[in-house]
């Protein structure tokens, strides 16, 4: 059978089960949108620039667990679409972007709108291709999807020249492909894993600290089993929230510089800490020489290379989290069977009346005030209206901090946040993405007044293609963070963070189509989200907050995670703060 | 990370596959994560879709960990070898042009003849020498000729083959992690359990 490529494009994604892409045509991709024109059973959602197709290509992967796709055109869409992929990159997200390039004799020849696209997004993504021959199409197209998805998740760039999407090919999907230089490990070393049963039983206070990869692997069963199984309090990253409930007694929710004091101080004071699929990233780490510093460490992840890479692991588990725990349990209910040496019995007792005091002695607090609205309390109000059974999306900055401390997260591919690259704009365009992946479920993106404003112009897209995003801006009139960061590190030195010439964010949201609320007063919080999430359709909430609300606690970045600041500070804070920052 | 031994230069190898593009990927990785290459060779193998690459890198223990896992990472690469674990043959060639004068030429000649180089081009004022041989017999003949005025220079990079039967496999798991032994903090008595700090 003979077809065009375009049409050859577009019976892949099929075959791979795609039901929605988010694109924005162009003349180099033209003959792909020609195909589409009457191809059955393929939505196409129009974004309005070509970032937004990748972050919603994001936030379909996340919650779906399935592989998101972004279809756009040559030059300027590709370079648009980088942020997306690197953002992708950093977080593991699976997704598969095409671009149309110039066709094949043109490349290389400065034609119209023509840029190296391939060594543009070879540093941002897990795999590129450039797809020169017709008969080459199908193939690559499922590599392409397979590299995605299987292994450490990531973005898969495919370049296509025009003319390869003109001519005609000869059509056969491949049923299977084989990569003889890629081969992912799944299942972990037994003896391994036996060490790590052992180390964890044997350990007095040990910590799960549970990351990105046990979402992505599905793990939250086994993770939650395991935990109570063997009693053992787990903290999870940013990107690890929603895989073990908030509010389970031995939840000690998020860690790092921002976490909870509670996380911190047993990650700190642990004797063997097991990481689950998460990266020991910098925000959660603080001052490497200063973390967990008396722990045995066991890794669980399916990438070598995540392994040791900042800190020293004891006991290395290459493999996926879910298959790991499986074994991991079983080994521990095996060994636990006699019943566990009292003197580790006793210890685990002192253990957790330890973490008791520490929750007792700070949990996440913040001063109330009945005349300005404190965004805590958004958040609180946003997770008890939707008792944690909404898909949340943030931006970037102090509101999505917040969020991570304040939303009581009970499921897993329920939260999509930018933790490795944080990107600003992600907010509305990657809830989009979620929204289509999910019509009947109440997506929330919660925003910051900066970061909203970097990719508002999906209001328009999620107005054309019906997708009832509730979009909750904690407008502080602040490049809040930014703002937090100069208030404590730089001295009070305020510079560039000003945003109190936003625009009426309820008027954008109407001339967009969408419906816009705000609210000024705390009496207005609730009865504003209750509006807004019972309204069919888009919406905008203005919440008008505390201009100067800080995050605490905080972890000045490269400090020692026990030295966090958990309270607005005094001078002697400040001063030693930016002391360790600036060096003056 | 944190307590690095002392860098060394180690000599890799790198099976690919012979695709568009997979130079770039490796010399990206380099760049990316800022390790330093110093020298990097390619060329075909027996099996025409493999291309073998010789690198020379420059690190300490952690650094060379995280530099062959990410070589693994690259979806083009099939296998790493870290050719300084083991017995192997390394070989670089250089091409030297170098001022001969007629008072000089007898004496370049010995040189070239001392090191098994040849002489590959011939002017009035010049020899065009071609050497053979490891990093140092490379070196000590560049000395050598250097006091003649050395008019142009070009080396190959080296390349280099394990010596034995059989070229080495791709590295274990526990290789690739690493195990370490367990801080010693962990095998306190249980009564310690203290949160003064
Ligand atoms: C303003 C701001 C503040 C932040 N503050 C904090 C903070 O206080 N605390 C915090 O935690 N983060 C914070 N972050 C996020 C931080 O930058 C990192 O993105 C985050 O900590 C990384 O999470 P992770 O370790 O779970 O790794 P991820 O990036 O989610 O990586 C997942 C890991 O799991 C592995 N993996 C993937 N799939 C599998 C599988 N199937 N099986 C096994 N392993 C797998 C991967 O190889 C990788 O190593 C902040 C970000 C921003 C923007
Ligand atoms: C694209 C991009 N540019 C700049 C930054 C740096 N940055 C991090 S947070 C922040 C301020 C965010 O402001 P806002 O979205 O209003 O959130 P707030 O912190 O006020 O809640 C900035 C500028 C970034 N993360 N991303």
């Amino acid at each position: 059978m003979k077809l065009t490529g375009a049409r050859i494009f577009l019976e892949c994604l099929k075959r791979e089960g795609v039901d929605v892409v988010f694109g924005l045509p162009g003349g180099a991709v033209l003959p792909v949108y020609d195909a589409l024109y009457d191809f059955p059973g393929l939505r196409h959602i129009l974004v309005r620039q070509e970032a937004a197709a990748g972050h919603a290509a994001e936030g379909y992967a996340r919650t779906t667990g399935k592989v998101g796709v972004a279809l756009v055109t040559s030059g300027p869409a590709a370079t648009n679409l980088v942020t997306a992929l690197q953002d992708a990159y950093m977080d593991s997200i699976p997704i598969v972007a095409f671009t149309g390039q110039v066709p094949t004799h043109m490349i290389g020849n400065d034609a119209f709108q023509e840029a190296d696209n391939v060594g543009i997004t070879r540093s941002c993504t897990k795999h590129n291709f450039l797809v020169k021959d017709g008969k080459d199409l199908a193939p690559t197209i499922k590599e392409a999807f397979y590299i995605a998805a299987t292994g450490r998740p990531g973005p898969v760039h495919v370049d296509l020249p025009k003319d390869v999407l003109v001519k005609e090919w000869p059509f056969e999907y491949p049923e299977k492909i084989s990569l003889r230089s890629y081969n992912p490990t799944y299942d972990g070393h037994p003896g391994q894993i036996k060490k790590a049963a052992s180390a964890m039983l044997r350990a007095k206070r040990p910590v799960l600290y549970v990351g990105g990869g046990a979402i992505s692997s599905d793990a939250a069963a086994e993770v939650r089993r395991l935990a109570e199984l063997t009693q053992i309090y787990v903290t999870t990253t940013l990107m690890g929230l929603g895989a073990f409930p908030s509010e389970h007694p031995l939840s000690l929710e998020m860690l790092g510089m921002h976490g909870t004091y509670y996380a911190n101080m047993a990650v700190h004071h642990s004797d063997c800490l097991v990481a689950v699929g998460a990266r020991f990233d910098d925000r959660v780490t603080g001052k490497v020489e200063m973390f967990a510093p008396n722990a045995e460490i066991i890794h669980i992840d399916i990438d070598p290379s995540s392994i040791s890479k900042n800190i020293q692991v004891h006991i290395p588990i290459v493999g996926d989290c879910r298959r790991v725990l499986a074994r991991l349990i079983k080994e521990v209910e095996g060994e636990t069977r006699e019943g566990v040496p009292s003197l580790v019995r006793e210890a685990r007792k002192q253990w957790a009346e330890q973490i008791a005091r520490w929750k007792a002695e700070f949990p996440l607090r913040y001063d109330w005030d009945d005349e300005v609205i404190k965004p805590q309390y958004v958040i609180q109000e946003i997770s008890n209206l939707t008792r944690g059974e909404a898909l949340i999306v943030t931006g970037v900055g102090q509101h999505q901090m917040w969020a991570a401390q304040y939303y009581r997260f009970k499921h897993p591919r329920a939260w999509c946040t930018s933790g490795g690259l944080g990107t600003m704009g992600y907010g509305l365009p990657t809830a989009l993405g979620v929204q289509a992946a999910h019509p009947d479920q109440l997506v929330v993106n919660i925003d910051g007044d900066g970061s909203f404003v970097m990719n508002s112009q999906e209001l328009a897209t999620v107005y054309e293609s019906r997708l009832p995003v509730k979009t909750v801006i904690i407008n502080n009139g602040y490049h809040g963070m930014v703002r937090q960061w100069q208030e404590i590190i730089y001295k009070e030195r305020y510079c560039a963070i000003d945003l109190s010439a936003s625009p009426d964010f309820v008027k954008l949201a109407e001339a967009y189509g969408c419906v816009g609320i705000r609210a000024t007063k705390p009496s207005e919080v609730v009865p504003a989200l209750e509006k807004a999430f019972s309204t069919p359709g888009p919406v905008v909430v203005d919440m008008q907050v505390d201009r100067e609300e800080d995050v605490f606690p905080m972890v000045p970045a490269g400090g020692a995670n026990k030295d966090m600041i958990l309270e607005r500070p005094n001078k002697d804070v400040k001063a030693k703060a930016a002391k360790s920052q600036t060096g003056f | 990370m944190q307590n690095g031994s002392e860098p060394k230069k180690h000599t890799i190898a790198v099976l690919v596959e012979n695709r568009f593009g997979v130079l770039s990927r490796v010399a990206g990785l380099f760049s990316a994560r800022g390790y330093n290459i110093e020298s990097l060779s390619v060329g075909e193998t027996l099996d025409p879709t493999v291309s073998r690459m010789t690198l020379v890198v420059r690190g300490d223990e952690f650094v060379m960990e995280q530099v062959i896992k990410q070589l693994h990472k690259l979806i083009d690469v099939i296998k790493v070898t870290d050719l300084t674990e083991e017995n192997h043959v390394e070989r670089e060639m250089i091409l030297l042009k170098v001022n001969a004068e007629p008072a000089s030429r007898a004496e370049i000649l010995r040189i070239a003849d001392i090191f098994r180089a040849k002489v590959v081009d011939v002017t009035p004022t010049t020899y065009t020498l071609e050497a053979t041989g490891d990093e140092t017999k490379v070196t000590a003949i560049v000395e050598l000729v250097r006091p003649f005025g050395i008019q142009e220079l070009v080396r190959t990079g080296k390349v280099a083959i394990a010596r034995g039967a059989k070229a080495r496999g791709r590295k274990a798991e526990e290789k690739l992690g690493k195990v370490v032994e367990p801080a010693p903090a962990s095998k306190e008595p249980v009564r310690d359990i203290g949160f003064e700090d």
